[in-house]
């Protein structure tokens, strides 16, 4: 008790233990919001979740896969991308610096409208694809959902990576060649690593911020997570309880990628 | 009179290659600025050639252009009997053949260089496993053996950079060891560490000296260079301004410049 504020310094996370969250001020904050769940669960609306649950855990599911999906998609792509703009010939680096200069200079919710309602009513009036095995899902709306996601996330993380490419220490670099190695060896051992290792941060702020993008692909039809609470409004005119839930499934979700990119940075020794 | 000589004479001709090193007429400019202005140099093998100079001699870039971390703008250098072909424009012309040529090159870097996103253990198994294909298996029991000689033997699982400078670079030595080279390149290998941490670097290099490994040394330490070295190479403004064993460099210089720089390094 001698010097509180030393022992949290000097423990930093495992030392903000039970112990520190019964100091009074916490205590009358727990009890306050533990006051807030009670009365939400007693004085809203809460009976329509059995009916609406089966959609609800359909859309979830929809979101989470949308977006780990147009994240790692997009992730691969923002590799060529960062590295053209980063070391390549003007004519690789121009074309992937004109992607993501436009990615990032519109908004995300007219890229999804541009290719759903541009590509998804062009491709109709094209035989070939009306007649092709992937028709059935190109009259879909989400290959355009997921098609718009992943261009936007390759677009502000072509960026991310290459400053990441350029960022990488030389001489590290220049250990790998003098030992011989080969340039496809270094670049796969060495320099993207090391590239990935020092953008995680940024990478995981960005991951979270896809998340909160995905709500938009509603607009165009897919019935994700957002969409099922939309419908919930719509049929029962219930506004309130719905969006909590939702805020809470978002949280969530972004409490996971948070802690699974900090668990990253632990591992490759980014987080000193 | 004439046939024992002529015994001698033959004698002292040996039939297998001894040359690690053979440097011929080496030029380097970064623009207009010409570094080296043909630098020759032959170390045979179990030579410990200690490179000299002030800054700005060209020592570092002399040791980098050996294994073409700089591209030479013009001579000939030769590794292990083999020529590595060059262009007009001094890049070499196959990048295989420098790569296989650099694998037998041991280089120590003044700021260590250390692939921070490995451990130790990760970095000194690295170039073995993923560039010489040696079984992980055995990689793993060379690169123990190698850390604990240079006493880090139980730090092998930690990140570099939760080391001192002198465990550092002395893990950069294991890690060089790990290829097995046939000549050991060190720049200006503890220039960067604190005073104090020096001591334990030279020790490991003394070592390997004393076994009779082939090494190229650019230092700044003129006791140590004196203690180890079989040759000492004194360079000014791009040219081998003397040369000769440490005795005769450091005892007896004879150039006048040479005199001046051990007065003032002294």
């Amino acid at each position: 008790m001698g010097a509180p504020g030393s022992a949290v310094f000097a423990g930093g996370g495992q030392m903000m233990g039970w112990r520190s969250l019964l100091q009074p001020h916490r205590i009358v904050l727990m009890a306050l919001f533990a006051g807030l769940v009670v009365w939400c669960a007693i004085s809203l609306r809460w009976d329509w979740i059995p009916e609406y649950a089966p959609l609800a855990i359909e859309g979830a599911w929809r979101t989470i896969w949308i977006l780990v999906v147009t994240t790692v998609v997009g992730f691969l792509l923002a590799i060529p991308l960062g590295l053209a703009q980063a070391i390549g010939p003007w004519y690789l680096s121009m074309p992937a610096k004109t992607f993501c200069t436009i990615i990032r200079g519109t908004p995300l919710l007219l890229q999804i409208w541009l290719l759903y309602y541009g590509l998804g009513s062009l491709f109709p009036q094209i035989p070939w694809i009306r007649g092709s095995e992937l028709w059935p899902y190109l009259r879909q709306a989400w290959p355009y959902a997921v098609l718009a996601l992943t261009l936007s996330y390759a677009g502000y993380e072509g960026e991310v990576m290459r400053g990441a490419f350029a960022g990488v220490n030389k001489g590290q670099l220049e250990a790998a060649n003098a030992f011989g190695m080969p340039r496809f060896t270094m670049f796969r051992r060495i320099w993207l690593p090391q590239a990935i290792r020092n953008v995680l941060p940024t990478l995981g702020g960005e991951t979270i911020l896809q998340l909160k993008a995905t709500p938009l692909v509603a607009t165009i039809t897919v019935v994700e997570i957002y969409a099922v609470s939309s419908r919930v409004r719509s049929d029962l005119f219930i506004v309130y309880e719905p969006l909590l839930l939702l805020a809470l499934f978002y949280m969530i979700i972004a409490g996971i990628i948070a802690l699974l990119f900090r668990r990253f940075e632990l591992k490759t020794g980014s987080r000193l | 009179m004439a046939m024992p000589e002529l015994t001698a004479d033959e004698e002292q001709v040996p039939v297998e290659e001894t040359e690690a090193i053979r440097v011929t007429d080496l030029h380097k400019s970064f623009g207009t600025l010409e570094v080296l202005k043909g630098v020759s140099l032959t170390a045979h093998k179990g030579d410990v050639v200690a490179i000299i100079g002030g800054s700005g001699s060209g020592k570092s870039t002399f040791l980098r252009c050996i294994n073409f971390l700089e591209t030479p703008s013009s001579g000939q250098i030769v590794i292990n009997g083999e020529e590595v072909l060059m262009r007009p424009d001094g890049m070499p012309v196959k990048r295989r053949q420098i790569e296989r040529i650099r694998t037998r090159l041991g280089m120590v870097f003044q700021a260590f260089n250390l692939w921070t996103h490995r451990t130790l253990l990760e970095n000194v198994i690295e170039v073995p496993v993923h560039v010489l294909k040696v079984p992980r298996a055995k990689a793993i029991e060379r690169a123990q053996a190698l850390l604990e000689r240079v006493g880090l033997g139980d730090r092998a699982d930690t990140f570099p950079s939760y080391l001192s400078g002198g465990q550092q670079q002395r893990a950069a030595i294991a890690r060089a060891l790990a290829v097995d080279p046939s000549v050991m390149l060190f720049d200006e290998p503890t220039s960067a560490l604190d005073p104090e941490l020096v001591g334990e670097v030279l020790t490991v290099i003394r070592d390997l000296a004393a076994e009779g490994r082939t090494m190229l040394l650019v230092t700044h330490e003129m006791k140590f260079a004196r203690e180890v070295a079989t040759h000492v190479v004194y360079l000014f403004e791009g040219r081998i301004e003397e040369q000769g064993p440490p005795e005769e460099v450091f005892g007896n210089p004879k150039s006048a410049r040479l005199q001046q720089f051990l007065k003032t390094v002294g």
